[in-house]
């Protein structure tokens, strides 16, 4: 069984209708619309392409759907969030998706080392 | 019942449980659509209905993008990855999805390069650092996911990456929720309205509903608070013979919706003239084609489509369970032909689809009945 497949077998949860709340933790210097950001202690790429009226500042929390933050929340609303994912079962697909988030790197093309 | 201990805020839980059913008329039954997938699992998931009073019945509606697409066009997609030079990137949930011919993992154990991605971007970047290769995305899902595709097509094109196409399968719900009411044997008092695509589409697209068709809808959240919270908002609308569109969503969702992903949209994606929904037909309207501006990276324009159509068997009653009409179980497939492992139908197919989530949580209680009568 090789990594997808593995990865696949471990889920339950619809991955693309999953809504993660993640933590600004920086803005790319090079580029406004890439963020970094801190879900649960994991630290991922997510896209803020789509808040260009409402952008993020670091600390600020946000709702991420397949990659990219979808609406800013409060750190309460995030909490709650994740705590709903966890009464779901699905926060391991949650943390799963997150850690999956520029699985290949732009340069190199070679899957990153999580 | 047994999950309620486990929930934020469980008196309030309690209390909100107990309006409910002061609320509901005893003398009326009232029937509830939930149309997205996600309010689907987590009803199953915490056992709400074992806190509703019985004449409060919860619909499952069409709001599962894994469910609802035809098998064709798994198959369309990977005809067209047949290619040796092709990279055929999907979300994880399409992996297991099977076509004629077998799941994206299949075709992958056969030797095509397939790939999980878990945002629309990666695959724009491994088409970056494979150059040589053309990397088709098979992009699916309402308009949560919508947005992300359509930056990442302004994006290649912006920056000129020309090996990398995209095989639209979005779909938008508020068409579903019109051929749902439209269909002659609906009986439907109401709907609890999703939560993540109201963040996009805010809650404005909802207005005929409520006006129209005079039925109540209240966008809601995903907590089991949430949800009892909307039903007590959608008895008080009955009760009072109102009907208007509610947020209960509010810290979530904004009345207008997300402009910024709406703009993408609408630059990237017009409406197909229709697209076939598995268990609903075809529905006008009801899907997203990428405009002739971006045919070059629309794989639909770039390759040959096969344009392949896979009717589900006809004793397979999807339909029905999507309208109401039937409840998972009393599908003459259920648990028999029908299973999450081997699926029939369109609603055993993802952890969201009703039957599938039914089968998870609820099979047991049913199973000895089902099997005992078998027309019940």
């Amino acid at each position: 069984m090789d990594e997808d497949e593995k990865n696949e077998t471990a889920l339950g949860a619809c991955h693309m209708c999953l809504a993660i709340p993640g933590k600004i933790v920086e803005i790319s210097s090079t580029n406004p619309e890439s963020a970094t950001v801190d879900v649960v202690g994991v630290r991922r790429k997510v896209d803020l392409g789509l808040l260009e009226k409402d952008r993020p500042v670091p600390g600020d929390w946000v709702l991420i759907h397949v990659g990219f933050a979808m609406s800013k929340i409060s750190e309460q609303d995030a909490l709650d969030q994740m705590n709903t994912l966890r009464m779901l079962g699905e926060s391991e697909a949650a943390m799963q998706e997150i850690e999956g988030y520029g699985l290949y790197d732009y340069d190199t093309g070679k899957p990153k080392s999580a | 019942m047994k999950f309620v201990d486990e929930f934020r805020e469980p008196e309030l839980i309690t209390r909100t449980a107990d309006e409910i059913r002061r609320l509901a008329d005893p003398g009326r039954h009232y029937r509830l659509m939930e149309v997205c997938g996600g309010h689907t699992h987590a009803i199953y998931r915490f056992g709400l209905k074992d806190l509703l009073p019985e004449n409060i019945e919860l619909i499952h509606g069409p709001g599962c993008p894994v469910c609802v697409l035809p098998m064709g066009r798994i198959d369309d997609g990977l005809s067209m990855a047949q290619r040796p030079d092709v990279i055929f990137t999907a979300f994880g949930d399409m992996m297991r999805v099977p076509g004629t011919k077998g799941s994206p993992l299949e075709h992958k154990a056969r030797g095509m390069d397939v790939r999980i991605v878990y945002s629309p971007t990666d695959a724009l970047k491994l088409a970056c650092s494979n150059p040589d290769k053309h990397v088709m995305f098979f992009a699916i899902g309402f308009e949560t996911t919508a947005p992300s595709t359509a930056l990442t097509l302004l994006r290649a094109r912006a920056e000129g990456i020309r090996n990398f196409s995209v095989f639209c399968n979005h779909v938008t719900i508020i068409p579903a929720i019109r051929a749902i009411l439209d269909s002659p044997d609906m009986r439907l008092d109401a709907f609890i309205g999703p939560g993540h695509v109201s963040t996009v589409i805010g809650c404005r697209p909802y207005e005929w509903i409520a006006s129209d068709e005079g039925k109540p809808i209240v966008v809601s959240g995903f907590e089991p608070l949430d949800m009892l919270q909307s039903i007590v908002m959608i008895l008080r609308q009955l009760n009072a013979g109102e009907t208007k569109v509610e947020n209960q969503y509010k810290r979530v969702v904004p009345w207008e919706g997300n402009p910024a992903a709406l703009k993408a949209m609408a630059q990237v994606f017009q409406l197909r003239p229709y697209f076939e929904w598995r268990g609903l037909g075809f529905i006008s309207q009801s899907a997203l084609r990428i405009r002739d501006s971006f045919a070059e990276w629309d794989s639909e324009q770039r390759f040959e489509i096969p344009g392949l159509r896979v009717t589900d068997p006809k004793a397979a009653q999807c339909g029905e369970v999507l309208k109401g009409v039937l409840k998972p179980h009393q599908c003459k497939l259920f648990g028999r032909e029908c299973t999450p492992e081997m699926p029939v139908g369109a609603l055993m197919v993802s952890s969201e689809g009703s039957c599938a989530a039914y089968y998870s949580y609820e099979h047991r209680k049913t199973a000895m009945v089902n099997i005992l009568s078998p027309t019940a």
